[in-house]
């Protein structure tokens, strides 16, 4: 029996649809552009397919060599990586270059919802600090890169994980403080460029031409679309170069600069749904593995859209996360679609 | 796998269901919270985001006029425009800066200098993708190469623009001015909006008075411009209104043939149309190429004209200051008949001296020897003209009172600025004792009166005061005010409506006449023997084919002390005489007036006279072949 979920699927397939059609203004109507985003999608929905057709047992089984392998990739990007624009991230194999800190934000949360499989929930004290350390050894390297964005992501999708398996509130509490106490010595630890980003983002206009110009030209075509935007083709902020990566991690500036406030809230709601039919797949899950790694895709699904989101408004300092599956190149669709393709699987074998 | 420890499924899916729940909310809320940012940015404050994604976007460019052009009284063209080509570099767009340079360097002709400047400038904090000039005034060899070459070289830009040209160069220099590179302190003074487009603004002469007229007034174009500064589209279009067109009264051929006269010499030629008052010819000699000022002239060009001894860039037409020697007698004597001090038929005996009552100095004429020989014998004003007696005019001065002698002075403009539209003209200096008490500290001598009366001392006058005094007598007393301009396309602001002056009032008509007819003896009265024939007959009156009449003058340049002889040919050529002479013709019903300065000349009558029949002839001797 073909294993999928329909109602997921045609709501995957609206945001994809939206986003190329939003890729093809952006990219100021260039076909290679677009066939290019096409084959990557068709990949990543292939992945996806492939994916929801192999059980969650079979995904239980191998988790802990995925894990560790994904693990020692990435430790192999830091020793023989190529270096792009100053980081480690890629890894040159015959044929294709690849970044293997995409398959820890798989990686990470199936060994974390491995590892409490078969405890009992909610975790002790012990159990916290084993799953902490399956989070953060990789996270750790992934900064090391170094790649602080990609990082925070990779241990996020962990932590969702030990949230959804009923970490103490208090814990959560106390891990709140604890950043908070730790923010201004990290702050220290930051590259210089890290640190403009974020003094950019409360002071935008200190350096205009500078750190700044990208997120007051992104605020600037947000806000220059207004209710109904500007029409599609027609946004003057990305189409005469004002806006930069308007392709690529600025592209909600462009559905916001051409097709205004009602086009933002659309995206918006369609992700919102995709969230709520995860969310609904994860709770009628039998397992624990398995309602753990649906759970927590979905949240970091949800991250990685509330980070691109809102840094492009200037509301999170600028982080290197595209916008879920309408941003154009990389390989994160593929690893998102991979993603949708457990929780298809889950979704799938309701009786594990 | 290990066996299991107690996990009860029921406890766990509800404390799931609980955690996916507040999750859920959590994820509600971050919307909301994206929701409404997105809400605050495109609605609540979509007009400044308007405005700004506006201002990125559109640029009004301001578009120059082009400015009107100056032609001489015959329709020949004086000031022009001409398209010049300039190449320039977009740094922003260009991957090897010292490739691109290479590359051109073998289709123009590239200096060191070209690039250094080039360099300096696009150091210089400047928007993004604004091109930088490389070299101006390329070639058309050099633009049609860099056409054909041009899909070699992005970021390579050829434009062109209008620049004056002055087709004659230096003849017309002093004149016209000309217009240079608008600089910081000029920048602080003219209007931002008129001149946002400008490049150059008209510096002395009639480019500096005509300035605003000859300006235009700019337009503007918007344009839609990408974020590389590019432009993508021409929004709209509001052209630009050229300056006016104007003609001076300068005759082309009359300047030319007043620059031949002077020729190599340092002076000055001011002739006037007596009928009109109109500047037919106004040179100033050395001069030099108001082109320079143009294209670009360099530090050292400037240093040199700047330091030159002989001062080409100082116009010495307006701002010459000379005392005007003997050409100021006519004035004395008709002071002297206006108050009454002498008449036509009064003579006084000439012996080559002159000395105040009961006073030791002794003032000599200019026929005067070491022998004490000399002088004129008996002398009548006419003759005191024609002869030019320094002595009779020593005897006038002191009779007359200074102040009377100032104040007919000014009647013929002395002292004053009184051309329409002359740039910048010095007033020269008419001194009388207050003025003296004020200036000097000192009281007024009998012996500046001495002085006053063959004008020297502490008189001051310019070539063109002195042709607009020649004109005033060639008229019997009516003051037509001396100016360039003789018609525009519309009528001129800075024109302002033409009156006559007040004609100088003391002189009966028969004195201007009896005047006059002295001064056509300076130049016709020949062949009547040894120390009987006018001062300039020898010189230019033997052969002359119509009625002119003049009067020579020496203006000392440095003071030959108390009995102190001299020799002309010792003293450094430098400190030697100005020689000066004024005429009008035809005597009687004058058409042409002029003023000839020969700096260090020497004799008026012998250097300076012959120049000033060379431009008289050149105006009336093709009328005169005509009838």
């Amino acid at each position: 029996m073909f294993a999928w979920d329909p109602p997921l699927l045609l709501m995957l397939a609206m945001v994809i649809g939206f986003g190329l059609i939003v890729l093809y203004s952006a990219a100021d109507r260039n076909l290679n552009t677009l066939t290019s985003q096409l084959v990557r999608i068709g990949l990543g929905l292939s992945v996806m397919l492939v994916a929801a057709q192999l059980p969650p047992r079979f995904y239980l089984r191998w988790t802990p060599v995925f894990y560790m392998l994904s693990v020692a990739l990435v430790a192999l990007v830091l020793t023989n990586g190529v270096t792009v624009n100053g980081s480690q991230r890629w890894l040159q194999l015959p044929g294709l270059r690849f970044q293997p800190s995409e398959l820890l934000k798989l990686a990470v949360p199936m060994m974390v919802a491995w590892y409490f499989h078969d405890r009992p929930l909610p975790p002790g004290l012990g159990s916290l600090l084993v799953a902490l350390t399956i989070c953060l050894v990789p996270a750790a390297l992934v900064v090391l890169q170094p790649d602080l964005g990609t990082g925070i992501l990779v241990a996020t999708s962990g932590a969702a994980v030990i949230l959804l398996a009923g970490l103490p509130w208090r814990y959560v509490l106390g891990a709140l403080l604890l950043a908070g106490a730790a923010a201004p010595v990290a702050w220290y630890g930051l590259q210089d460029y890290q640190k403009q980003r974020i003094l950019t983002l409360f002071d935008p206009e200190s350096d205009p031409l500078g750190a700044g110009w990208n997120i007051s030209q992104a605020t600037t075509a947000i806000g220059s679309g207004g209710l109904e935007g500007k029409g599609l083709f027609k946004g003057t902020q990305s189409h005469l170069d004002f806006l930069p990566e308007s392709d690529t991690d600025f592209i909600i500036a462009v559905i916001g600069e051409e097709l205004g406030f009602m086009g933002v809230l659309f995206v918006l709601l369609l992700y919102l749904t995709i969230v709520v039919r995860c969310l609904y797949t994860a709770s009628l899950a039998k397992q624990t593995y398995s309602r753990l790694l649906s759970g927590a895709l979905t949240l970091t699904f949800f991250v990685y859209v509330f980070v691109n989101v809102a840094m492009v408004s200037g509301m999170l300092p600028v982080v290197g996360v595209p916008l879920p599956l309408i941003s154009y190149g990389g390989t994160s669709a593929i690893t998102l679609l991979a993603g949708f393709g457990i929780i298809m699987s889950i979704y799938s074998h309701k009786s594990w | 796998m290990a066996p299991a420890p107690l996990k009860d499924q029921r406890i766990e899916r509800a404390l799931f269901f609980n955690r996916a729940v507040i999750a859920f909310l959590g994820v509600l809320a971050l919307t909301g919270v994206l929701a409404g940012r997105y809400l605050e940015l495109q609605v609540f404050e979509h007009e400044t985001y308007r405005v700004r994604s506006d201002n990125n976007r559109i640029q009004t460019q301001p578009l120059p006029p082009s400015r009107g052009l100056i032609f001489d009284r015959n329709g020949v063209p004086l000031a022009e425009n001409r398209a010049i080509y300039e190449l320039a570099i977009v740094r922003e767009r260009i991957a090897d800066l010292d490739h691109t340079i290479t590359e051109l360097a073998l289709l123009v002709d590239l200096t060191a200098e070209d690039v250094e400047r080039y360099e300096r400038n696009d150091a210089r904090k400047r928007r993004p993708y604004s091109p930088v000039m490389l070299k101006s005034q390329l070639t058309e060899q050099e633009v049609a190469l860099l056409a054909v070459n041009r899909h070699r070289l992005p970021g390579v830009e050829v434009s062109s623009r209008q620049v004056r040209n002055y087709p004659f160069g230096e003849l017309f220099a002093h004149v016209l001015g000309s217009v240079r590179r608008i600089n910081e302190r000029d920048a602080r003074q003219l209007d931002t909006g008129r001149y946002a487009a400008t490049d150059f603004v008209g510096k002395r002469g009639v480019e500096k008075f005509y300035e605003s007229s000859l300006h235009g007034e700019p337009g503007s174009q918007r344009v839609e411009i990408d974020a590389h500064g590019r432009i993508r589209a021409t929004l709209d279009v509001e052209p630009a209104r050229a300056g006016h067109n104007i003609s001076l009264q300068i005759d082309n051929r009359l300047q030319i043939a007043a620059s031949a006269a002077l020729g190599e010499r340092r002076g000055s030629i001011v002739a006037i149309d007596a009928r009109s008052g109109g500047v037919l010819a106004m040179v100033s000699n050395p001069g030099y190429d108001p082109n320079l000022f143009v294209t670009g002239i360099s530090a050292e060009e400037y240093q040199a004209l700047s330091q030159s001894r002989d001062t080409p860039l100082f116009n010495r037409a307006i701002n010459g200051q000379y005392a005007p020697g003997s050409t100021f007698k006519p004035v004395v004597g008709l002071a002297g008949l206006s108050h009454g001090k002498i008449s036509w038929d009064e003579i006084i005996e000439d012996l080559g001296y002159f000395k105040l009552p009961e006073q030791n100095r002794v003032y000599r004429d200019w026929s005067w020897t070491r022998e004490n020989t000399g002088g004129q014998g008996k002398v009548d004003l006419t003759r005191a003209i024609y002869r030019s007696s320094n002595v009779y005019f020593y005897d006038l001065g002191t009779r007359l009172d200074a102040n009377d002698i100032a104040g007919f002075a000014r009647q013929f403009g002395l002292g004053q600025r009184t051309a329409v539209d002359v740039a910048d003209a010095s007033a020269g200096l008419v001194p009388d004792p207050i003025w003296k008490r004020g200036a000097k500290g000192e009281v007024w001598y009998p012996g500046d009166n001495v002085n006053y009366g063959i004008g020297q001392g502490d008189l001051l006058v310019t070539p063109l005061q002195l042709a607009t005094m020649a004109t005033i007598i060639a008229n019997r007393g009516r003051f037509l005010a001396p100016r360039l301009l003789l018609s525009s396309d519309e009528p001129l602001e800075e024109f302002k409506a033409y009156t006559e002056l007040p004609r100088v009032v003391g002189p009966a008509p028969n004195d201007w006449e009896q005047m006059v007819d002295a001064m056509e003896d300076v130049v016709h009265r020949g062949r009547k023997g040894y120390g009987q024939n006018g001062t300039a007959w020898a010189y230019i009156g033997r052969d002359i084919p119509y009625r002119m009449a003049g009067k020579s003058g020496t203006a000392q340049v440095v003071e030959i002390r108390q009995g102190e002889e001299y020799d002309e040919e010792e003293l450094d050529e430098y400190r030697r005489k100005h020689a000066w002479f004024i005429a009008f013709a035809p005597a009687d019903k004058p058409q042409l007036a002029l003023a000839v300065l020969v700096e260090n000349g020497g004799g008026g009558s012998s250097v300076a006279g012959p120049v000033a029949r060379e431009v008289m002839d050149a105006y009336l001797l093709p009328q005169i072949a005509r009838q």
